[in-house]
C-alpha cells in the first residue's frame, strides 16, 4: 500500500465529503430553521440527478449543457420543495412532529415511484462536462479535474452560506427564526415564507448535489435511501442544525468511507451504524451542536 | 424543615444564583419575593433537583437533597406546583389525581390490576376538596385556567406532601380567583400540617399570608425575615421603589 | 357520549368468533392473508404501547420482530427444539435486545430518540445481514418448519384441515392472548402511569416517577411482543431473512399504527387489517404500490389523523375517549 494510492484514497474521501456536505448542509439547514427531519431530502437528490440526466439528454452534447442542466434540475427541484412545504407541509406544522415526520416520508414513497414511472429502473449515466473532462496527476494519484472541482465548490460553498447566514438581513431573520419561531412573527417577521425560502434553499442544495454527481454514480432507483442515511449519519456526527459541524461531519465520514472499506471490508454497512449509535450514545449533539438541556 | 446553605449557580458565565442562604421553618408558610429576573424559578429548581447547583446544599426534613432526581425528592415528602398549569392534559381530572396516587403509593409497578376504580375513593375526596368533584370526568385540558391550576395543585397533594413549593400560584388569576386560591391554600395548609413555600408578583397576596419573606434581587438574598422586617429594610425599599404591583 | 348499544356489544368477542370462521367459510388463500394480519396486528399493538400511550416514537420497531423471528427459526430449524421453546425464547431474546438498547434510548429525547431506535434497527440488520453462519446472511433462512401441529386434529372440526388452517388457529389463539394481556398491561396503573409519561414528562417526574425507568419498562414489554410476532411471522413466512429488521418495515408498521388510530387499543389490529387488506388488492392491479401507500399516508395525516377506528369513535361518541381509561 504506496503513498499514492493512500493519497488517491484521501482525495476520493474528500469528494465524497464535498457531495455529502451539499447534500447535508441543506438538510441541517431545514432541520435547523423548521425543526424537520426532511426524510425526502434524499429524494429531491433523486430528482435533481433524473433531471439533469434529462436535460443534458436533450440538449445534447453541447458545450455548458452540462452546467446548465445541472442549474436548471437544481432549481426545479427548489421549486418543488418550495411547492411542497407552502400547500402542504406547512398546514402540519401546529401538529405532532411525527406527522410532519410521516408526511415527509410519504413524499419518499411517492416521489420514488414516481421516478420509476418516468425513468424505468435502468440505470443512467452522464458524461463528465468537457471543461472539466481531463485530469491530473498528484503525488502519484489520478485526479479527474471534475473531482478537484467538487472538492473546491464545498469550501466555497460553505463559506458562501456562512456569509449569507451572518452577513445579510435575510440571514439574520434565518437565524432568528431557528431560535424562536414565535418572537419572529411576533416581531413582524413573515415567518411562513422564512420556512419556504429555507425549505427550498435546502431542496435546491439536494438538487445541486444530485445532478452535479451524475458523472461520478450511476443514476438508479434506490439512491434517494442510500443517500439520506449517509446524510443522518453526517448532520449527527456533525451535530444536527451546525453549518460547521455539517462541514467536518462530512470530511470525518468521507474519509471513515474511503478508509473503512479498506480496514473492515466486511462490516462496513455494520460500521456505519455502528458510529450513528455510538455518537448519539456518547454524545448526542455531535460535535457542534448544542448539549442537550437534559 | 427546608435548609438552603451557599447556593450558587452558572449559567454558562451568567450568575443565576449566589451565595443564597436561608431557612423555612416547619408549618410556615414563606415566600420568595423579588423582581423579575431576580432567579426565583431557578431557586426553586435548584431544589426541587431540576438542575444541580455549582456549590452548595439543600437540607430538606433533616436529609440532604443536594443534586437528588426531582423524583426522589417529591418521594421525600416535597410537591411543587409550577407556574403554568403543569397537568396532563388529555387525561381527564379524575385520571389526572388517580395518577398521582397511583404515583405515590407505588402501584406503578403493578401490570395486572385494572386501573378504572383504583384509588377511586380517596381520588374524589381530594377532588370534593378542591372543588373539583363535579368536573371529574372532563378533560382536563379544556379547563379553565384557574381550574387547571386547582387540579396541578391536586396533583401535588395527592402524594401527600410535608412540604410544598408554589411557584406562583395565582398567576393569571381574578382577583375574586386569587382570594379562593389564597382560602384554598390556607386551609389545606392547616389541615395537612404543611409547610408552604411560594414566590408570587402580587404584594397583597404575600404580606396577607406569609410568616417569612425572603427577598432575592440578581441572584442575591438581600433580605429575610418577618413582613414587617422585610417592609421596613431599606434595600428592599430600594430595590422595589418604582416597581408597581401587577 | 357513545350510544349506550354500541357500547354495550362485546366487539372484541364478535370478532374473535367470526375469526373462528374464516378457515371453514374462506379459500386458503383468505386464511392465509388473515395469519399475516393477525400477527401484524400483535406487531403493531406492541408498537402502540411504545407510541400511543407512552408518546414515544419508535423508528426501529422491526429490529426485535426480526430478533424474534431469527431465534424462533434458529431454534426450530437447525436445533430441532419444539415450537414452545422457540416462540419462548423468541420473545426472551427480543426483551432483552429491547433492554439493551432501550437503555441508551430512553436517555434520549424526541428526535435523537428515534434516530437511536433506528441506528440500533439498521445494526441488526446489518448483522443478519453479513453473518452468514448463524443467520443465512443474505438469503436467510429458508424452510422454516412448522411446528407439530398434529394433535390438532383431535379437535372437533378441526380434523380435515391443513396445516396451514390448523397454523391460522394456533396464531389466533396466540395472538389473542398476548393482546389481551397487552390490554391488560395498557389498563393497568401501569399503564395509566404510561399515559401521564406521554401527556407530560416534566410533570410526571414531580408526582414521583422515574420517568425513565417507565419507559424502558415499555421499550422492553413492546419488544417482548415484538419479538413474539416476529416468531410467528417467520413460520408463516416458511422464512426469516434480514429485511425483517430494514427501516421500512419498522416505517410500515409505524403506518399501520397511525392508520387504525393510536389514541384507541384496537386502532393498530383495525390498522394492520386495512394495509394488508389495501395492499393486497393494489399489488394485484399496479406494481406502485409505495406511491399509493404515500398517497394514503398523505390523506390520512391531512384527513383523518385520528386514524380509522380514532374518526369513527369521534364520530360516533362525540370525544373519542381513549380506551385504555
Amino acid at each position: 500500500m504506496d503513498s499514492s494510492f493512500l493519497f488517491g484514497q484521501f482525495l476520493g474521501g474528500l469528494t465524497a465529503a464535498m457531495f455529502l456536505f451539499l447534500i447535508a448542509s441543506g438538510l441541517s439547514l431545514i432541520f435547523g430553521i423548521l425543526r424537520i427531519l426532511n426524510f425526502a431530502h434524499g429524494s429531491f437528490y433523486m430528482i435533481g440527478a433524473y433531471l439533469a440526466w434529462q436535460l443534458v439528454h436533450i440538449l445534447g452534447p453541447a458545450s455548458g449543457s452540462f452546467w446548465f442542466a445541472a442549474f436548471a434540475s437544481a432549481l426545479a427541484v427548489a421549486l418543488l420543495g418550495a411547492l411542497i412545504e407552502r400547500f402542504l407541509l406547512s398546514r402540519l406544522y401546529g401538529r405532532e412532529e411525527l406527522y410532519q415526520l410521516l408526511f415527509t416520508y410519504a413524499v419518499v414513497l411517492v416521489l420514488a415511484d414516481a421516478a420509476k414511472m418516468i425513468w424505468g429502473t435502468q440505470q443512467l449515466s452522464v458524461s463528465r462536462p468537457p471543461s472539466l473532462a481531463g485530469s491530473t496527476t498528484l503525488f502519484g494519484a489520478v485526479v479527474p479535474h471534475y473531482n478537484l472541482f467538487i472538492m473546491l465548490l464545498g469550501p466555497v460553498l460553505a463559506l458562501s452560506i456562512w456569509l449569507v447566514l451572518h452577513r445579510t438581513s435575510v440571514g439574520r431573520m434565518v437565524r432568528a427564526a431557528a431560535r424562536d419561531r414565535e418572537m419572529l412573527g411576533a416581531l413582524g417577521g413573515n415567518v411562513g415564507r422564512i420556512y419556504t425560502t429555507a425549505f427550498a434553499a435546502g431542496s435546491f442544495l439536494a438538487g445541486l448535489a444530485g445532478a452535479l454527481v451524475t458523472p461520478i454514480k450511476t443514476v438508479v432507483p434506490g439512491m434517494d435511501v442510500e443517500i439520506i442515511v449517509e446524510a443522518f449519519i453526517v448532520i449527527v456526527i456533525g451535530g444536527l442544525g451546525s453549518l460547521w459541524g455539517t462541514f467536518i461531519g462530512a470530511l470525518i465520514y468521507g474519509q471513515f468511507l474511503s478508509f473503512g472499506i479498506l480496514i473492515f471490508p466486511r462490516f462496513s454497512i455494520f460500521a456505519v451504524f455502528a458510529l450513528m449509535a455510538i455518537i448519539l450514545i456518547i454524545r448526542p449533539w455531535g460535535l457542534f451542536g448544542k448539549p442537550l438541556s437534559r | 424543615m427546608l435548609e438552603v446553605r451557599g447556593l450558587r449557580r452558572t449559567f454558562s458565565g451568567f450568575v443565576a444564583i449566589a451565595d443564597v442562604t436561608f431557612s423555612v421553618e416547619r408549618r410556615q408558610i414563606a415566600a420568595v419575593i423579588g423582581p423579575n429576573g431576580a432567579g426565583k424559578s431557578t431557586l426553586f429548581n435548584l431544589i426541587t433537583g431540576h438542575i444541580r447547583p455549582d456549590t452548595g446544599h439543600v437540607r430538606f426534613d433533616d436529609s440532604d437533597i443536594t443534586g437528588a432526581p426531582p423524583s426522589a425528592i417529591c418521594r421525600m415528602g416535597m410537591g411543587r406546583s409550577f407556574q403554568h398549569a403543569n397537568i396532563f392534559p388529555k387525561l381527564t381530572v379524575f385520571e389526572n389525581v388517580q395518577a398521582a396516587f397511583i404515583a405515590h403509593r407505588r402501584t406503578g409497578t403493578n401490570f395486572w390490576l385494572k386501573s378504572r376504580s383504583i384509588f377511586a375513593d380517596e381520588t374524589r375526596v381530594l377532588l370534593r376538596s378542591l372543588g373539583l368533584l363535579g368536573q371529574a370526568d372532563t378533560i382536563s385540558g379544556t379547563l379553565s385556567y384557574g381550574n387547571q391550576k386547582q387540579l396541578e395543585l391536586g396533583l401535588a397533594l395527592a402524594a401527600d406532601p410535608k412540604m410544598l413549593l408554589l411557584d406562583e400560584p395565582t398567576a393569571g388569576m381574578s382577583s375574586s380567583e386569587t382570594k379562593a386560591t389564597i382560602e384554598l391554600l390556607q386551609q389545606i395548609a392547616l389541615e395537612r400540617e404543611l409547610t408552604l413555600l411560594f414566590t408570587e408578583h402580587d404584594m397583597d397576596v404575600v404580606f396577607a399570608i406569609a410568616q417569612k419573606i425572603a427577598v432575592l434581587h440578581q441572584g442575591r438574598l438581600i433580605a429575610a425575615g418577618t413582613p414587617a422586617e422585610v417592609r421596613s429594610n431599606p434595600e428592599v425599599r430600594r430595590v422595589y421603589l418604582g416597581e408597581q404591583h401587577p | 357520549m357513545t350510544h349506550p348499544l354500541i357500547r354495550r356489544v362485546p366487539w372484541t368477542l364478535l370478532a374473535f368468533a367470526a375469526a373462528l370462521c374464516i378457515p371453514l367459510l374462506a379459500s386458503r388463500f383468505y386464511t392465509s392473508l388473515a395469519t399475516d394480519i393477525l400477527i401484524l396486528a400483535l406487531f403493531a399493538t406492541s408498537l402502540n404501547l411504545l407510541l400511543g400511550t407512552t408518546g414515544l416514537v419508535s423508528f426501529g420497531h422491526a429490529a426485535y420482530f426480526a430478533a424474534g423471528a431469527y431465534t424462533c427459526a434458529i431454534l426450530m430449524k437447525n436445533h430441532g427444539m419444539p415450537f414452545t421453546a422457540g416462540f419462548a425464547a423468541a420473545g426472551v431474546v427480543a426483551g432483552l435486545m429491547a433492554l439493551v438498547f432501550g437503555f441508551f434510548c430512553v436517555r434520549l429525547t424526541k428526535i435523537y430518540f428515534a434516530m437511536l431506535t433506528l441506528a440500533f434497527a439498521q445494526i441488526v440488520w446489518a448483522i443478519c445481514f453479513k453473518w452468514n453462519d448463524v443467520t443465512g446472511g443474505e438469503q436467510g433462512l429458508a424452510n422454516v418448519p412448522y411446528p407439530d401441529l398434529g394433535w390438532m386434529a383431535s379437535i372437533p372440526g378441526l380434523g380435515g384441515m391443513r396445516v396451514g388452517e390448523h397454523y391460522f388457529y394456533l396464531t389466533l389463539v396466540l395472538v389473542g392472548i398476548c393482546l389481551l394481556i397487552l390490554r391488560r398491561i395498557s389498563e393497568s396503573p401501569f399503564g395509566r402511569i404510561l399515559t401521564t409519561i406521554r401527556e407530560n414528562p416534566e410533570r410526571a417526574e414531580f408526582i414521583g416517577i422515574h420517568v425513565r425507568r417507565y419507559e424502558l419498562a415499555a421499550f422492553v414489554v413492546a419488544g417482548v411482543f415484538a419479538g413474539l410476532a416476529g416468531a410467528l411471522f417467520g413460520i408463516f413466512n416458511r422464512g426469516v431473512f434480514p429485511d425483517f429488521g430494514y427501516w421500512s418495515k419498522s416505517a410500515e408498521v409505524l403506518i399501520m399504527v397511525i392508520l387504525g388510530g393510536m389514541a384507541q387499543f384496537w386502532g393498530p389490529l383495525v390498522g394492520a387489517f386495512t394495509l394488508t387488506a389495501l395492499n393486497q388488492q393494489i399489488t394485484s392491479y399496479t406494481e406502485f404500490w409505495p406511491m399509493v401507500l404515500g398517497l394514503i399516508l398523505i390523506i390520512l395525516l391531512y384527513a383523518f389523523p385520528a386514524g380509522i377506528l380514532g374518526t369513527l369513535v369521534n364520530v360516533l361518541g362525540g370525544r373519542g375517549r381513549r380506551t385504555d381509561a
